[in-house]
């Protein structure tokens, strides 16, 4: 499943070389990933820094046919789980309010005045998701994070997470179907109050 | 790209299902040349006062990696892609603790940490050299062959000069600070007065070591302690003029009962 599949060899050959390639294939997933669990684009960066920090570190030490022999997306996503988990452990909870009232602890662009309504109603649509995610239990949050934010297969969010795939599944199931009642709560209280 | 939709195949998650899709976030511009810095595959430019103008500093994570005399970034941005093969891009303002270690390098102080340097592409041996010049305290001078000698490698005083001239760090790593055993200051990367400039800024008097060299004196001894040193060590520098005696080498200087200094280390016999 990997985005290059000529990748590993080639780091394995030349790390220096196709280092940049696997920091642009891989951004992304690693930044996204970071995002939603920090939950600041600020702090983001850095562990996405960090992430491919320690990637460079630990690929030049292994030999090359680990390396070459290497699925790098999950990897990736492990290192930068973990040091997200990490720092979001020290440093205090930020408040995340339910209801999305004043707080606005995920970095969403405000719409712009000129905005047409159907894109400012996009936006509102996106922060509320986020919003709704982020107060979901952190197994159930990850697991559809990596599964439906990031798109990896069942596979590799079980490996990404450590966990058995049932239990992953069982997880994401969760976690959807939570995020489907709040949905839905909110539209229902919409209706009633014109 | 698997077909999520296939979990839950109706139209309320079908949305949701969108809605998760689009909060995959674009990785910030920065977050690319940040990695590529941070690992050493691509380097930051900045500016310090050096002691002989602007001194124009390229960095990564591993440490400082090259200097230039002060000015032309772009140009030094040109050499340094050649040299190095790594992109070079420009910084507003030093990263915080380098430049600190960097000011405090240069303004003379002993304390505190000198910065790390990026040095790969340089050999074991032109490392050694390197490690060796900076053992040379400032305002003070060695010829090529001290540093061949103290190495263990006595005859290789042109391999000195050839490492020395691949510093890729003047003036951080002074090799400015190692001349001819006559006293001249012979070659420097970026042009002998810019070296002349350098050694007076830290209080050598190049003019002064030259002509002393002319003379003929390679050494001083004191007759109250009856040790020899290189003219610039400190402890030479204390000897008062009544005492102080001059030679032309270590023989001369062995012969007149003189042992050489334990501070500065001038060769004990032939030099």
């Amino acid at each position: 499943m990997e985005t290059d599949p000529q990748l590993p060899a080639r780091l394995a050959r030349d790390l220096d070389g196709s280092f940049e390639a696997l920091v642009v294939a891989h951004q992304r997933l690693v930044f996204g990933l970071a995002l939603r669990v920090v939950g600041d684009r600020g702090d983001a960066e850095e562990v996405a820094q960090d992430t491919f920090e320690r990637a460079y570190h630990a690929l030049a030490g292994y030999d090359a046919e680990r390396v070459a022999a290497m699925r790098l997306r999950p990897w990736l996503a492990r290192i930068a789980l973990n040091l997200a988990r990490n720092r979001l452990r020290r440093r205090p909870p930020p408040s995340r309010p339910l209801e999305d009232g004043g707080g606005q602890p995920l970095a969403v662009a405000a719409p712009a005045a000129a905005e047409p309504a159907q894109v400012a109603e996009r936006h509102q649509e996106r922060a509320l998701l986020a919003e709704l995610l982020a107060c979901l239990p952190r197994g159930q949050r990850e697991a559809v994070v990596l599964r439906h934010v990031e798109g990896l297969p069942y596979a590799e969010v079980a490996e990404v997470l450590g966990r058995p795939v049932g239990t992953v599944k069982t997880h994401v199931h969760r976690g959807v179907r939570q995020l489907r009642i709040e949905l839905e709560a909110r539209e229902a209280r919409k209706e009633r109050t014109p | 790209m698997t077909n999520h939709l296939d979990d839950h195949p109706d139209g309320g998650w079908r949305r949701l299902a969108e809605g998760l899709q689009g909060l995959s976030a674009d990785p910030p511009a920065t977050l690319r040349p940040a990695v590529l810095e941070r690992v050493g595959l691509a380097d930051v430019c900045w500016t310090v006062d050096g002691p002989a103008g602007p001194l124009l500093v390229a960095s990564n994570g591993r440490g400082i990696s090259a200097t230039a005399p002060g000015g032309d970034q772009d140009r030094f941005a040109e050499r340094f892609r050649a040299r190095f093969g790594r992109p070079l891009r420009p910084l507003d303002r030093p990263p915080a603790r380098l430049a600190v270690q960097v000011e405090r390098l240069l303004g003379g102080g002993r304390a505190g940490r000198p910065p790390r340097y990026d040095l790969r592409g340089t050999s074991p041996f032109e490392q050694a050299v390197l490690a060796k010049a900076q053992e040379i305290p400032r305002g003070q001078v060695r010829p090529y062959a001290w540093v061949a000698g103290e190495l263990g490698r006595p005859a290789a005083v042109r391999a000195v000069g050839a490492a020395l001239g691949r510093n890729p760090v003047p003036v951080l790593i002074p090799c400015h600070r190692v001349v001819g055993s006559d006293g001249r200051l012979t070659g420097y990367a970026w042009g002998v007065p810019y070296k002349r400039t350098l050694l007076a800024a830290e209080g050598a008097d190049p003019d002064e070591l030259e002509l002393l060299g002319r003379r003929g004196t390679r050494f001083f001894g004191s007759d109250t302690t009856r040790i020899y040193c290189y003219p610039t060590c400190r402890h030479a520098r204390r000897v008062t003029g009544p005492h102080l005696q001059r030679f032309a080498g270590a023989a001369e200087a062995a012969a007149a009962g003189y042992r050489p200094c334990r501070v500065c280390r001038p060769p004990a016999l032939a030099g």
